[in-house]
């Protein structure tokens, strides 16, 4: 679905003159290889070219060396940008700064309308898309009064409207509040097991990443780390020197392991520690 | 500076079809030096509340008295309020605006008649506090990284030197390291200055180890008030109202429900691996 061949992006950074000051290479060498229904986690610290990544997908930003395919096509032939936007929606971090229409029907609308949809399909479009995040009911009504949660979930319809094989949430859960993060969250796996559609979630929650097939993590636009996540938080070390921590209750268990304790090395989650402590309690080796 | 509500309400667009009740019959009282965590779920009347701190909003019905002097007060000066109430809102690093860090961080001082070697002096000490290194200070803060934009961001509201200081989710959008340094660095300023300290939330994680005090706000109350470790227990109540309690603290209150003998005020990793390792 989406291959990056030897990828360079480079940042220039020029004073008031226009000398170039300096440059920050934000994809450095990138390959990688992610297929179609994949639900991939991209975590790095503030500056490790996550976000370039991600606007390398959909054609935003194209490479400077190599090259990136989406759907095998080439990202820095004009011709196929439509194409490659249509294929590769993405949903940003602000739910205000995405939101455009009077009501949340229009919005959702926004983008097949600019594609030259007919009305009728558009119609079904819309609808579709709005039953898939579970808003149809708030059709009608203005999207400024509703959660952050669900304004990121009609931006999500909005990029479903386009009929996506791809979406990428580029920290979409950023600014929303435990219940808002866990509304997304849970609308991107549900998208991505009904329907197949690749998802790229990149994020600074590291909990939010325990749920996907695989995690790249980037640094210095490099990427460092590529697993699942069993394989990648199971290295707690070398996750630190990204600067990113390992989930908590994941730390837990593996600093008890350490000293000794009757604890795996790695559990995913809270339910796998229950699950530990009561096998290590059956074994007898917990009082 | 103590800070009491005796039964704030504020509605916004009074009389109106858009008439929403904010803040619903408030009452706290804020007593000197105190680090508090203000916690509630996106228009849970968090951000009216603070507004009302350092006298952005007056409330509709209801007093708030600062050091014992009413805001209606006729003789009540708003401008030593506002010197004295630091409020650094949500992604402040999108107001910087100078040309270079130290003439950003000054515009505060300066605009509230400082002269110019105290405001000087001022903005130094904020720099430093927030961990803004002397090499940075004729930097344009366009040109920092997101983390040191926002230390730059919150030096500007330091340097006015206020009493309180109240902080809008300074940790989001930063990566995990980032977070925590800029909360340990204001842990540091509340404990070298003295200053009660509001850190507003979403996230219980990133307040549960630092603050002494919890307010949990939901539809405009005040649902909760008291120290994390009874606030956190309960669970169920804070996720009907769409918080969550630190992963540790869930995971300990489990164990405990199976029968294990463990603390309940176990907030931080640290302190759950000394629990089990005893």
């Amino acid at each position: 679905m989406i291959r990056f061949e030897n990828a360079v992006f480079e940042y220039i950074r020029r004073d008031d003159e226009g000398n170039v000051e300096g440059i920050t290479r934000a994809l450095d060498d990138v390959s990688v290889h992610i297929k179609r229904g994949e639900f991939v986690a991209v975590l790095g610290a503030n500056g490790s070219g996550k976000s370039t990544f991600a606007k390398h997908i959909n054609g935003l930003l194209v490479p400077e060396e190599g090259k990136v395919f989406v759907g095998g096509l080439d990202t820095s032939d004009d011709n196929n940008l439509l194409k490659i936007r249509q294929m590769a929606g993405m949903v940003f971090q602000n739910p205000d700064n995405q939101i455009i229409a009077q009501t949340v029907e229009e919005d959702v609308a926004f983008g097949p309308e600019n594609m030259g949809v007919p009305t009728d399909e558009m119609q079904q479009r819309v609808d579709e898309a709005l039953e898939k995040v579970g808003l149809i009911a708030e059709k009608d009504n203005s999207p400024n009064r509703l959660s952050g949660g669900q304004k990121q979930r009609v931006a999500i319809a909005g990029v479903l409207a386009m009929k996506p094989e791809c979406i990428i949430f580029d920290e979409s859960t950023a600014m929303l509040d435990p219940a808002g993060r866990k509304e997304v969250i849970a609308t991107a796996h549900e998208l991505n097991k009904n329907n197949n559609i690749t998802v790229i979630l990149i994020t600074h929650y590291m909990n939010e990443a325990m749920g996907a097939d695989r995690i790249l993590v980037m640094d210095h636009g490099k990427i460092v780390m590529d697993g699942t996540p069993r394989q990648i938080f199971s290295k707690p070390e070398e996750i630190r020197k990204y600067k990113l921590e390992v989930p908590e209750i994941t730390e837990l268990a593996y600093r008890l392991h350490k000293a000794g304790a009757p604890m795996p090395a790695f559990v995913l989650d809270e339910d796998e520690f229950m699950e530990a402590i009561r096998s290590a309690k059956a074994a007898g080796a917990l009082s | 500076m103590s800070i009491i509500l005796d039964h704030v309400s504020h509605i916004y667009n009074p009389g109106t079809t858009f008439e929403k009740r904010a803040l619903d019959d408030i009452s706290l009282v804020i007593p000197d030096g105190e680090f508090i965590g203000l916690i509630g779920h996106t228009g849970s009347g968090k951000s009216t509340l603070i507004q009302h701190l350092n006298g952005l909003l007056k409330p509709s019905s209801g007093n708030i008295f600062f050091n014992g002097q009413s805001i209606f007060d006729n003789d009540f000066k708003m401008k030593d309020l506002r010197r004295e109430v630091g409020l650094v809102f949500q992604y402040p690093e999108y107001q910087l605006f100078e040309v270079s860090v130290i003439k950003d961080v000054l515009f505060g001082p300066n605009n509230l008649g400082m002269k110019t070697l105290d405001a000087e002096v001022a903005a130094y000490a904020a720099l430093k506090s927030v961990g803004i290194d002397e090499s940075l200070l004729d930097v344009s803060p366009l040109d920092l990284s997101g983390g040191q934009k926002r230390r730059v961001a919150i030096a500007g509201v330091l340097a006015m030197k206020p009493k309180v200081l109240v902080l809008d989710e300074p940790a989001a959008g930063l990566d995990p390291l980032g977070r925590r340094e800029i909360l340990d660095t204001i842990a540091n300023i509340r404990k070298e200055q003295n200053i009660t300290v509001i850190l507003v939330s979403h996230s219980m994680e990133d307040v549960a180890q630092y603050v002494e005090r919890i307010i949990v706000m939901n539809k405009g109350k005040i649902a909760m008030d008291d120290t994390p470790q009874e606030v956190y227990s309960h669970d169920e109540e804070l996720q009907a109202m769409g918080l969550d309690i630190p992963e540790i603290t869930r995971l300990f209150l489990r164990l405990k429900k199976e029968g294990y003998r463990l603390p309940t005020d176990v907030f931080t990793v640290d302190q759950a691996y000394e629990a089990m390792m005893k």
